[in-house]
């Protein structure tokens, strides 16, 4: 197993000479994630360790096989958090994965996602060369922004290997409150208090009942229920994290669990199966059998898209591009893989 | 690849004027086409007026089947492109190309939506940054990176160079309030990225395209993301004796779990400066003064407001002051906000540097700055975004003086390196245009602008739009000479050094 920059820069190099398709993981958590691919696997489950944590600078360097767990651990001592609330998906999550997946939890709407926490990264491209982009410092605009881009895009651009991310204090106080609505006031409801400056700091829906967390001093957490109303739920946080984590009761499906994105403030949608909401509205996850382009062409409707999260047993996993954009999506491939070796094939079947 | 877009770029000097005006006369009316000097000498230069070149023509669509009109004449004669806003830039990102086409976008300045129940704001690339707040207004909305120019740069300006702002600390720079673009590529195609949603398939390509300086793609159409009105704001100011306690209080609000809207700092030279210009009534003898704005929900403000006294009392302010009022807390933001017209009362020119360091080493960097400016015989005053290390020295001048220019660069260029010591950046916000590719050279290494080049051919493989600036070639970083040396390997080894 690589363990350090120089072996796994060495087996990148290796299948860039002999075109040999490399699979990148290191906790398994979020495999299912994306297309299914095959290739040599080239693991980063011991590129470990946090290099660079100052709490008064708010933001932590860690190699990316470093367990979430860890880093999370670290900053909590300081009163410090990941703002974005990220899902693990097992025990074994790592930072690397989590910026590869580019995925965030409840607290997303209120205070943005991986992306807009990237400082900098370390990555290998698919030449094997090691390379560094971005920074630890939150204004940076010398160069293209190639640190944002790494987030999210599975591992096809680049092997993470270093990683900056910006830190935010952790609210002092949180509470949760339940109100029941149908669906369609719930969205108005969300919609309306997003639009006021009630720190709200996570939103879900489950088709009766909708549940709000609001993050701040007690004094202000206390004012806000004030204003809304409803009833304040115990263990706030278990309840925030079974909703991060998937095993809230609704994710427990044998169906396919397709995660839709689509403006907040958008009437439910005409699918079948059911559903729960976050993000004031704009993340919605069903579990239904209905056909992928029937969805598709549903969420397209309303100006949305569409993923197969869980249950891919299909091609087109992430909602189709259109030809422009896949055009320029395979000359960035090929600009930093020319050989086509990391993780071919995990997002769309043409890269 | 690179050198074949320089023999195209060539050929296309031999296409005669006359030729390309009739050409773009086709597409646009007589009125929007500007050939003679007289109309070209506003395009001259932007915001970094040391820089000046006229473009060969300059263009004024007013709509999107104009602009891919002149795309595609500029394509078949591989004329270079350079789009341009209010042209309020820093650091030359607008700067005209001698043989090339000034695209200017300003007549596209349609609010096209306000859609407040997804709080967002579609907008063409010619809308003022302020005048998206203002529309957004009445809807208890508004767009939150501010740049000082806000009053007069585009959104298309803003989304090219990232723009910062005195508020980024806590709500970001214009990548994290940019929900969704409509480019027009070099191939005269249309490129949709994101939408009102949280997040798109695909690459993060909005990220990519925000702070490109205008070198992927054009700005037709932007969808930005719009925030409800803080219900109070409160706005303290510290006077401290000494630059490192200023820095020590900085540090000591952010450790304390404050994230100020804004945290700035002004050096002695800039209190005096402001003091004559408009008197806010800053503390005159001080080293340095703070001003620090916090906002939020009441009950929040008033426990922060306590904490922030206490914090900045232990770091041994010699004064603390909160505005009461609104009116007190404009006087106290006035200075700030007139620093570099005050400044420039000082001195024939200025030249304003952009580096971002972390918060820690602020005292050291000042320090070293204030060495810096007694070696070159420069004044140096310092008025910046203390809240996220993001530094703007101004270099104080006379163009008219033999030599101070170059000194004034050199120096600006030393500031820089000394920002990347530390582990920052060359510049925050302002962009690299054509100011800071020498420094680029210091901040990457080969491989790494290699990279930025592919991604720019992933874009403009003939690299016609905006060519020539925010990254450098490798030929330009050999000849710098002070180049990143990566592991102890001397880069460019096979390039010729003169």
């Amino acid at each position: 197993m690589a363990e350090n920059k120089e072996d796994i820069k060495a087996q990148v190099l290796e299948a860039y000479k002999n075109h040999r398709a490399l699979q990148i993981q290191a906790g398994e958590t979020k495999h299912f994630y994306g297309r299914n691919i095959n290739g040599e696997p080239l693991s980063l489950l011991k590129h470990t360790g946090i290099t660079e944590y100052e709490p008064s600078e708010l933001f932590i360097t860690s190699h990316s096989g470093t367990p979430l767990i860890e880093i999370e651990q670290a900053i909590e001592k300081h009163n410090q958090m990941l703002p974005f609330e990220p899902p693990y998906f097992g025990s074994t999550a790592t930072v690397g994965g989590m910026v590869a997946a580019g995925l965030s939890g409840p607290r997303r709407a209120s205070a943005g996602a991986v992306r807009d926490c990237i400082l900098g990264v370390d990555i290998i491209n698919g030449k094997g060369e090691y390379l560094h982009f971005g920074g630890k410092v939150m204004k940076n605009v010398a160069g293209y922004d190639v640190s944002r881009l790494m987030c999210g895009a599975l591992g096809t651009l680049g092997v993470l290997m270093s990683i900056t991310l910006r830190l935010a204090p952790m609210p002092p106080c949180e509470q949760t409150i339940a109100i029941s609505l149908n669906p369609n006031d719930a969205i108005q409801k969300m919609n309306e208090w997003a639009n006021t400056a009630m720190p709200i700091s996570a939103s879900f829906y489950d088709g009766n009942d909708l549940y709000v967390r609001l993050s701040g001093s007690l004094s202000t957490t206390q004012a806000c229920i004030d204003i809304i109303g409803g009833e304040c739920i115990d263990w706030s946080d278990i309840f925030w994290k079974n909703i991060r984590e998937h095993a809230h009761d609704f994710f427990i499906t044998d169906l396919p669990l397709w995660r839709i994105s689509v403006p907040p403030n958008t009437p439910p949608l005409k699918l079948s199966g059911s559903y729960v909401m976050e993000w004031n509205g704009g993340l919605r996850w069903y579990a239904t059998e209905d056909n992928a382009e029937y969805l598709r062409a549903e969420v397209e409707s309303v100006d949305g898209h569409a993923c197969v999260f869980r249950g891919n047993n299909t091609e087109q996993v992430f909602h189709p591009l259109s030809d422009v954009s896949m055009k320029i999506h395979r000359k960035l491939k090929h600009a930093f893989d020319p050989a086509g070796i990391l993780n071919p094939g995990k997002m769309y079947a043409e890269f | 690849m690179l050198l074949w877009s320089k023999v195209y770029i060539d050929m296309s000097k031999s296409i005669s004027l006359s030729i390309l005006t009739q050409r773009f006369h086709q597409v646009l009316p007589e009125e929007a086409v500007l050939t003679n000097k007289e109309q070209l000498y506003p395009y001259e230069s932007d915001g970094l007026t040391a820089y000046r070149q006229l473009p060969r023509l300059a263009l004024l669509p007013d709509n999107h089947d104009q602009i891919k009109a002149i795309i595609n004449i500029c394509r078949e004669f591989q004329l270079p492109i350079v789009a341009r806003g209010a042209g309020t830039s820093l650091s030359g990102g607008a700067l005209p190309h001698a043989e090339g086409v000034l695209l200017n976008l300003a007549k596209l300045n349609n609010i096209i939506e306000i859609d407040p129940n997804n709080r967002t704001a579609r907008v063409e690339p010619g809308v003022t940054n302020l005048a998206i707040s203002q529309a957004a207004k009445p809807y208890g909305l508004y767009y939150a990176p501010d740049p000082s120019s806000q009053i007069a740069c585009t959104i298309g300006g803003n989304i090219a160079e990232n723009a910062g702002g005195v508020h980024c600390l806590k709500y970001g720079l214009t990548v994290h309030n940019v929900l969704a673009l409509k480019i027009l590529t070099i191939d005269g195609e249309i490129l949709e990225l994101g939408g009102k949603y949280f997040d798109s398939p695909g690459y993060d390509l909005l990220a990519l395209m925000t702070g490109s300086e205008g070198m992927l793609g054009i700005t037709l159409e932007a969808t930005v993301k719009l925030l409800p009105h803080p219900q109070q704001k409160k706005v303290l100011l510290a006077a401290f004796d000494n630059i490192e306690k200023a820095g020590n209080a900085v540090t000591g609000i952010i450790s304390e779990g404050v994230i100020p809207a804004g945290l700035e700092m002004l050096d002695n030279l800039t209190i005096q400066a402001t003091e004559q210009y408009c008197s806010p009534g800053y503390p005159p003898n001080a080293a340095a003064i703070l001003i620090c704005e916090l906002d939020g929900f009441e009950e929040e403000l008033n426990s922060q407001i306590i904490l922030v006294k206490k914090i900045l009392k232990d770091c041994q302010a010699i004064e603390v002051r909160l505005a009461r009022d609104e009116q007190e807390a404009e006087l106290l933001w006035m200075g700030r906000k007139a620093a570099f017209p005050a400044l420039g009362n000082l001195t024939p020119d200025y030249y304003c540097i952009d580096g971002t360091i972390p918060r820690k080493y602020l005292a050291h960097v000042l320090e070293n700055i204030n060495g810096l400016s007694k070696k070159h015989g420069l004044r140096v005053a310092n008025v910046f975004h203390a809240g996220d290390g993001n530094l703007h020295p101004v270099i104080l001048y006379d163009a008219n003086a033999s030599g101070e220019l170059e000194t004034a660069e050199e120096l600006g260029g030393e500031i820089l390196e000394l920002c990347i010591k530390v582990g920052g950046t060359i510049t925050g916000e302002h962009g690299v245009g054509v100011e800071k590719l020498n420094q680029m050279c210091v901040q990457f290494n080969e491989a790494e602008i290699t990279t930025f080049h592919a991604v720019k051919a992933a874009f403009d493989e003939n690299a016609l739009l905006n060519p020539g600036k925010a990254i450098p070639t490798l030929h330009r970083c050999a000849e710098f000479g002070a180049m990143h040396v990566h592991e102890g390997k001397l880069p460019h080894a096979d390039l010729p050094r003169f």
